[in-house]
C-alpha cells in the first residue's frame, strides 16, 4: 500500500470542492421561486424558510454543544479511576 | 406451535455450537431466511393458543403491525449472520440466534406473558454480544446493560400482574397508560426505548459491544420497544413530547462525542424519539410513520454501524481522533457508509425520505408548530453528526496514516444488502408503504417536499464547512461528556464511600462505652445471619420443603380470607 496523495489533499481542490457547495446553496435559495408550496404552516411560505432554517439551526447547535462541552466534558478515564478504586478498595 | 418463526431461531440455535464450522455458516444464513419464509406463510390472526396454569396464552398473533416487525427483524438477523460470517466465536453466533429470534417472538406475541418472557430473552441474549469482547471495559457495561434489561422486565411483570389483576385481560392490546398496571409497563418500554435519562444504558453498552455485536444490538432491542408502544399505547399524548426531547437532546451530544459508535448510539435515540413521536400522535398516519421509520432505520442504522466496525476491525480504533483519511484504503466501505449517512439524513431516494416524512405530516396536519419546528431542528441536527461528522472524521477530514485492507468480504456484502434495502425504500415507496398497517394516502415525492428538503440538508451542509473552515468547530478531542449516568456510576458510589467515611469518623469519636454498646446492638441484630445463626446456617431440605408448605399454606389461606 504507497503513501499516495490524492486530489483531495490539495488545498486548492478543496477549495473548488467549498465554493462549488456554496454556489449550489445560492442556487436553492433562488429555487424558492420557482416551485408551488402547499405548505401547512404560514411560516413556510416566507421566502427561503427551509435554506435558512437549515443554516441557523446547524450553526446554533454546534456552538451550543461547544458551550454543553465546556460542562460535560470530563478525562477519557474519569469512570475507569472511580471503578478501579472501588474494586481495589 | 410449531409454526412460530421464533422458535424457527430459538430451536435452530440449541445445535449450532456443535456443528462443524463450514455447516454452522449455511445454518445460520439458512434459519433467518426460513424464519421469514414462515412469517409470510402463516395466516392472519391467532394461529397458536394453549392454556398454561389456567392463562390463555397466544404466541403467534399475526397482523400488519406484527408482520412489518417481524420482517424487519429476520432481515436484520440475516444481515447480522452475514456480516459475522468471519467470526469463529461460538457464543457470538448463538447470541445472535437466540436474540434475534427473541425480538420475533416478542413482536408476534398475542398475550403480555410470551410478551414478557420473550422482553426477557432478548436482553439475556443481547449481554453476550457485550461480553464477547472480553474487556474489563466491555464487561462492566455489560452487566450495567443488563440491570437495565432485567429491570425493565420487572417492571413489566409488575405492570402486567396488576393489569391481569385490575381486569384487564391478558391480551396484548391496546393498553392505555391509565389502565391497571399501565403505567408500569410503559415506563418498563421506556427503558428499553431509550426515553430520556433511562437511556442511559443504550449509549453506555452498544459502542461496548464487538464490531458485529454491536450492529445486532442496534437492530432489536429498541425497535421491539416501538412495536409494544405502537400496539399499547398509540396516542398517548405524553409520548409526543418524551419523543421530541429525545429527538433534540442527544443531537447536543453527538456533536461533542469522540467515540464514533457512540455518536451513533445518540444518533439511534434520536431517531427513536421520531417514532415515539409518531406512536404519540397516533392514528393511522403516526402509527404508519413509526413503523415505517422503525423499519428503515433498522438498516441505515446498521449500515452505519457495520461501516464503524468495518473500521473498527480493520484499524482497531472507532474514536474520531484517531481516525481520517480512511477513504484512500477502504474506498467501498466509505461509499457505503455514505448511502447510510444519506439514508438517516432522509436525502430523496433515499429510505429515510419516504418514512421520516410520514411522521413529519402527521405531526404537520395536526398543526402542532412547535412539534414540528424542533423535529425539524432534529432533521437538520441528525444530517450534522450522522451525515456529515461520521463519514467525514472517520474516511475524509485530515489523513491520520492508516493504510488497512478493505473490509472482509462478508461484512462489504453485508453492508451492500443493507444499502441495497435503504435505496430500494427510498427509490420505490409503495413497495414500504404496502407492508404498512394501514392504507397509505401520502405521496413524498412532491416538487415542495423534494426540494425543502433538500435546502435544508444543503445549507446545514454549509453550516459544518463554513464552521470548519473558520475553526469555530469544536475540535474532536478524547474524552467522554456526562450523562445521567453520572448518578448511578459516579454521584452515588462517592455519596456512598462519603457516607461510610463519616459513619467510621463518627464511631472513632464515640467514648469506648458507647463504641462497645454499639457493637453489642450491631452484634444482636446480625446474629440471626451470622453463620451459625438462624438463617445463615445450612438448613435440612425437608426443613425448608416444611417452611414451603406452610408459607403456600398461608398464601392459600389467605386468598379465602
Amino acid at each position: 500500500m504507497k503513501d499516495d496523495r490524492r486530489g483531495l489533499d490539495e488545498p486548492r481542490n478543496v477549495r473548488l470542492v467549498v465554493r462549488a457547495l456554496y454556489l449550489v446553496c445560492g442556487l436553492l435559495l433562488l429555487t424558492d421561486l420557482l416551485y408551488a408550496k402547499s405548505p401547512h404552516f404560514t411560516f413556510e411560505n416566507w421566502f427561503g424558510f427551509y435554506p435558512v432554517f437549515g443554516f441557523v439551526v446547524s450553526f446554533s447547535l454546534v456552538l451550543v454543544a461547544k458551550q454543553l462541552r465546556h460542562l460535560l466534558r470530563r478525562d477519557e478515564d474519569y469512570y475507569e479511576r472511580r471503578e478501579q478504586a472501588a474494586d481495589d478498595g | 406451535m410449531m409454526g412460530n418463526p421464533a422458535l424457527v431461531l430459538l430451536l435452530g440455535a440449541l445445535p449450532l455450537p456443535l456443528l462443524p464450522a463450514r455447516v454452522r455458516s449455511a445454518w445460520m444464513l439458512a434459519l433467518p431466511t426460513g424464519a421469514l419464509a414462515l412469517l409470510w406463510l402463516l395466516p392472519e390472526g391467532r394461529t397458536s393458543q394453549f392454556t398454561m396454569l389456567g392463562l390463555l396464552l397466544e404466541p403467534v398473533r399475526v397482523d400488519s403491525l406484527a408482520r412489518v416487525f417481524g420482517t424487519a427483524f429476520c432481515l436484520a438477523a440475516l444481515l447480522g449472520v452475514v456480516y459475522g460470517l468471519h467470526v469463529r466465536d461460538r457464543v457470538q453466533q448463538t447470541a445472535i440466534l437466540v436474540y434475534a429470534g427473541s425480538a420475533i417472538g416478542g413482536a408476534l406475541a398475542g398475550d403480555l406473558v410470551t410478551l414478557f418472557v420473550f422482553w426477557e430473552l432478548t436482553g439475556l441474549s443481547s449481554v453476550l454480544l457485550i461480553w464477547a469482547r472480553r474487556t474489563e471495559r466491555s464487561y462492566r457495561a455489560g452487566i450495567r446493560y443488563l440491570v437495565a434489561q432485567v429491570g425493565s422486565g420487572l417492571l413489566m411483570l409488575g405492570g402486567i400482574a396488576l393489569h391481569v389483576d385490575g381486569g384487564g385481560g391478558l391480551r396484548f392490546d391496546y393498553i392505555g397508560a391509565s389502565a391497571p398496571g399501565g403505567l408500569l409497563i410503559l415506563i418498563a418500554i421506556g427503558i428499553k426505548c431509550g426515553f430520556p435519562v433511562l437511556h442511559t444504558w443504550l449509549q453506555d453498552a452498544y459502542p461496548e459491544a464487538t464490531a458485529v455485536g454491536t450492529v445486532v444490538l442496534s437492530g432489536f432491542t429498541t425497535k421491539l420497544a416501538v412495536y409494544a408502544l405502537a400496539r399499547g399505547f398509540p396516542g398517548t399524548e405524553a409520548l409526543v413530547w418524551i419523543g421530541v426531547v429525545m429527538a433534540c437532546f442527544p443531537i447536543f451530544y453527538a456533536v461533542i462525542e469522540n467515540d464514533l459508535r457512540r455518536v451513533l448510539s445518540y444518533s439511534m435515540i434520536n431517531q427513536l424519539g421520531f417514532m415515539v413521536v409518531g406512536v404519540g400522535i397516533g392514528g393511522s398516519l403516526g402509527i404508519n410513520g413509526a413503523a415505517a421509520h422503525a423499519f428503515a432505520d433498522i438498516f441505515f442504522k446498521a449500515l452505519l454501524f457495520m461501516s464503524l466496525g468495518a473500521v473498527l476491525t480493520r484499524v482497531g480504533t472507532a474514536k474520531a481522533t484517531e481516525l481520517g483519511g480512511l477513504y484512500k484504503s477502504m474506498p467501498q466501505t466509505t461509499v457505503l457508509c455514505m448511502i447510510g449517512a444519506a439514508s438517516i439524513s432522509a436525502f430523496p431516494l433515499f429510505s429515510g425520505f419516504v418514512t421520516k416524512s410520514l411522521i413529519l405530516e402527521a405531526v404537520a396536519e395536526e398543526h402542532r408548530t412547535v412539534v414540528w419546528l424542533l423535529l425539524l431542528f432534529a432533521s437538520a441536527g441528525v444530517f450534522h453528526h450522522a451525515g456529515i461528522k461520521i463519514p467525514f472524521f472517520t474516511f475524509f477530514a485530515h489523513d491520520a496514516g492508516h493504510r488497512v485492507p478493505e473490509a472482509p468480504l462478508n461484512m462489504r456484502i453485508a453492508m451492500a444488502m443493507a444499502a441495497a434495502l435503504s435505496i430500494a425504500i427510498g427509490v420505490a415507496p409503495g413497495l414500504m408503504y404496502s407492508l404498512l398497517p394501514f392504507p397509505v394516502d401520502y405521496a413524498p415525492y412532491t416538487a415542495a417536499h423534494v426540494v425543502n428538503q433538500i435546502q435544508l440538508l444543503a445549507l446545514a451542509a454549509m453550516a459544518f464547512t463554513v464552521l470548519t473552515r473558520t475553526g469555530l468547530y469544536p475540535p474532536e478531542v478524547r474524552s467522554v461528556n456526562l450523562d445521567a449516568d453520572v448518578v448511578y456510576r459516579r454521584v452515588l458510589p462517592a455519596a456512598w464511600m462519603h457516607g461510610q467515611r463519616g459513619m467510621a469518623g463518627l464511631h472513632d469519636r464515640m467514648g469506648p462505652a458507647a463504641r462497645s454498646g454499639l457493637s453489642g446492638v450491631g452484634r444482636l441484630l446480625t446474629r440471626p445471619l451470622r453463620m451459625n445463626g438462624p438463617l445463615g446456617s445450612a438448613w435440612s431440605t425437608s426443613g425448608m420443603v416444611r417452611w414451603v408448605i406452610l408459607l403456600l399454606g398461608i398464601l392459600l389461606l389467605l386468598s379465602y380470607v
